[in-house]
């Protein structure tokens, strides 16, 4: 297998002294998307913050192209190329939706993704720019949060939970985005509830137990039993 | 002196009022931080101007080139040395810290410049006044206005306008979510910081043209800016403007009632506005 754009090896970490993640280890390959999946509480989201450096984790158990990142600061991974997608989209409430975006454009990289084309993209941020940015629906400020992803030009971006909170059809729509995002020479590391949408997506699969990886390999080497039955934390 | 005269310069004197207003403003505004030592940073200010005079024999206009970035740097360092490990949940720690401050700023200017008071003299400018509609405006608080409306104005652009206003803003919203999309928060906060200070320099610079300032002048100076910031409503400039406008009006209207009356008319229509109005005339904030 090539190598992966971002690699996780032995990452154990957690908040204060409760321990979160147990020595798990993934490796994300260039243009793939590996789904994520796992109870709630089985370290999805606390493994995004350890690999963006908002929890302590070791320099040489997070790799982004083979270089030990693991003692990069947080302010630093999205000129590396690493952004985040957060659980609850996190706009920011005193910025209108464009400047959601100018933001994370003028403090990311330069590239193919700007505003103008996260406007083409989701055309009713643009029609919306200059409203407060969580005043909103749910579907279409989780589209600015993507956006914000976007415009920050990254070779990766972990995508937290963007169906939670949102309608079914809003989910689709938001889904059918991520195709033309990933098309556009983007990895992806996406958290979903629902393992149906996940196994469709992904390249590969890795399932979350109580902190430790419980399943992980290409997606379609799992059954659905396999994957629920490591989704609930029971031994296959 | 008459009533409309009286208006008119208090309406002036609110100038540096919300000059006093503005940095405290901003500073809470981005980092949620009560700089209790506002005041006598104010007056630490006006005492390096003062040294700045004494030394160059510049004009004190003049000093403001040297007195705005010295003091913009002594905030950009307090705040990354000491002020950064004071915020979080609670915001009584940098209370109590720049507490501290005042109270060491106090003391280390009495030990070095005694109780007697100083002040900068802005020559003939001090005491030049113009006719306006019959009345003598002083051009001192003519101009002190003039410049407390353009770097309000500037302010606002600043942050409304610009890139490093938009990080303002997106590190007071959310400070974790501003990292992971490459801002710098502490650099920010302490931008942030060293404008608050170079607006206190120019506010220390035209304070101390006006009035003999003393190593205890500070407290008084942030009662001020308080009262300003809080009648104005939080989170607007303008409306800080415009409190210290209120303020200065009910000074020198109070003056004409009595002299001794003055302050005191001051704090009372703050405490007015603050029973009727408790989140102030124009509030932006939430």
């Amino acid at each position: 297998m090539a190598d992966p754009i971002l690699s996780v090896e032995g990452l154990s970490t957690g908040y204060g002294d409760f321990q979160a993640l147990f020595d798990v280890s993934l490796s994300l390959q260039e243009n793939a998307i590996l789904g994520l999946v796992g109870a709630n509480g089985a370290g999805k989201s606390t493994l995004f913050k350890a690999i963006l450096g908002l929890l302590p984790r070791g320099r040489e158990t997070v790799r982004f192209r083979g270089r030990p990142i693991g003692d990069a600061r947080t302010q630093d991974l999205s000129r590396l190329g690493i952004v985040m997608v957060p659980e609850g989209r996190r706009l920011f409430r005193s910025l209108s939706v464009a400047e959601n975006l100018t933001l994370a454009a003028e403090f990311g990289r330069p590239g193919e993704w700007t505003v103008e084309r996260v406007f083409d993209l989701f055309p009713i941020l643009g029609e919306k720019a200059r409203q407060p940015a969580t005043s909103l629906s749910g579907g279409q400020q989780q589209m600015v949060a993507i956006g914000r992803a976007l415009v920050a030009n990254p070779d990766v971006i972990l995508f937290d939970e963007i169906s939670l909170g949102l309608a079914p059809i809003v989910v689709n729509d938001v889904y059918a985005a991520l195709p033309e995002i990933t098309g556009s020479g983007i990895a992806a590391i996406v958290v979903e509830q629902d393992v149906d949408r996940v196994r469709g997506l992904a390249h590969s699969l890795v399932c979350l137990s109580e902190g430790r990886v419980a399943l992980s390999g290409p997606a379609g080497d799992f059954t659905k039993a396999q994957l629920t039955a490591a989704y609930f934390g029971e031994q296959a | 002196m008459s009533i409309v005269e009286a208006i008119v310069q208090g309406m002036l004197l609110g100038g540096l009022y919300a000059l006093f207003a503005a940095g405290l403003s901003l500073v809470f505004g981005v980092m949620r931080l009560v700089n209790i030592a506002h005041g006598d940073f104010i007056v630490l200010g006006a005492y390096i101007a003062f040294m700045v005079v004494s030394l160059t024999g510049l004009h004190p206009f003049a000093a403001l080139l040297i007195v705005i970035p010295l003091m913009a740097l002594l905030g950009y360092v307090l705040q990354r040395l000491v002020l950064e490990r004071t915020l979080g949940e609670d915001i009584l720690p940098p209370i109590l810290v720049t507490f501290g401050f005042a109270v060491i700023i106090q003391n280390t200017l009495l030990e070095v410049f005694s109780t007697d008071a100083q002040r900068l003299s802005a020559g003939s400018i001090e005491t030049a006044s113009i006719p306006v509609a019959g009345m003598s405006v002083g051009v001192l608080p003519l101009l002190t206005f003039g410049i407390a409306v353009l770097l309000i104005a500037g302010l606002e652009y600043v942050f409304f306008r610009s890139r490093i206003g938009r990080a303002f803003r997106a590190t007071s919203d959310d400070a974790e979510t501003a990292r992971t999309m490459g801002v710098d928060t502490r650099h920010v906060f302490a931008l942030a910081m060293a404008l608050s200070f170079a607006v206190m320099a120019v506010a220390a610079v035209l304070l101390a043209a006006r009035s003999n300032f003393d190593p205890f002048a500070g407290p008084a100076r942030l009662i001020y800016g308080f009262e300003a910031v809080i009648i104005g409503g939080l989170g607007n400039l303008w409306g800080t403007l415009a409190g210290g406008v209120v303020l200065g009006i009910a000074q020198t209207l109070g003056a004409q009632i009595s002299p001794s009356f003055q302050i005191l008319a001051g704090h009372l229509v703050f405490f007015l506005v603050l029973a009727l109005r408790p989140r102030g005339l124009f509030p932006r904030m939430d």
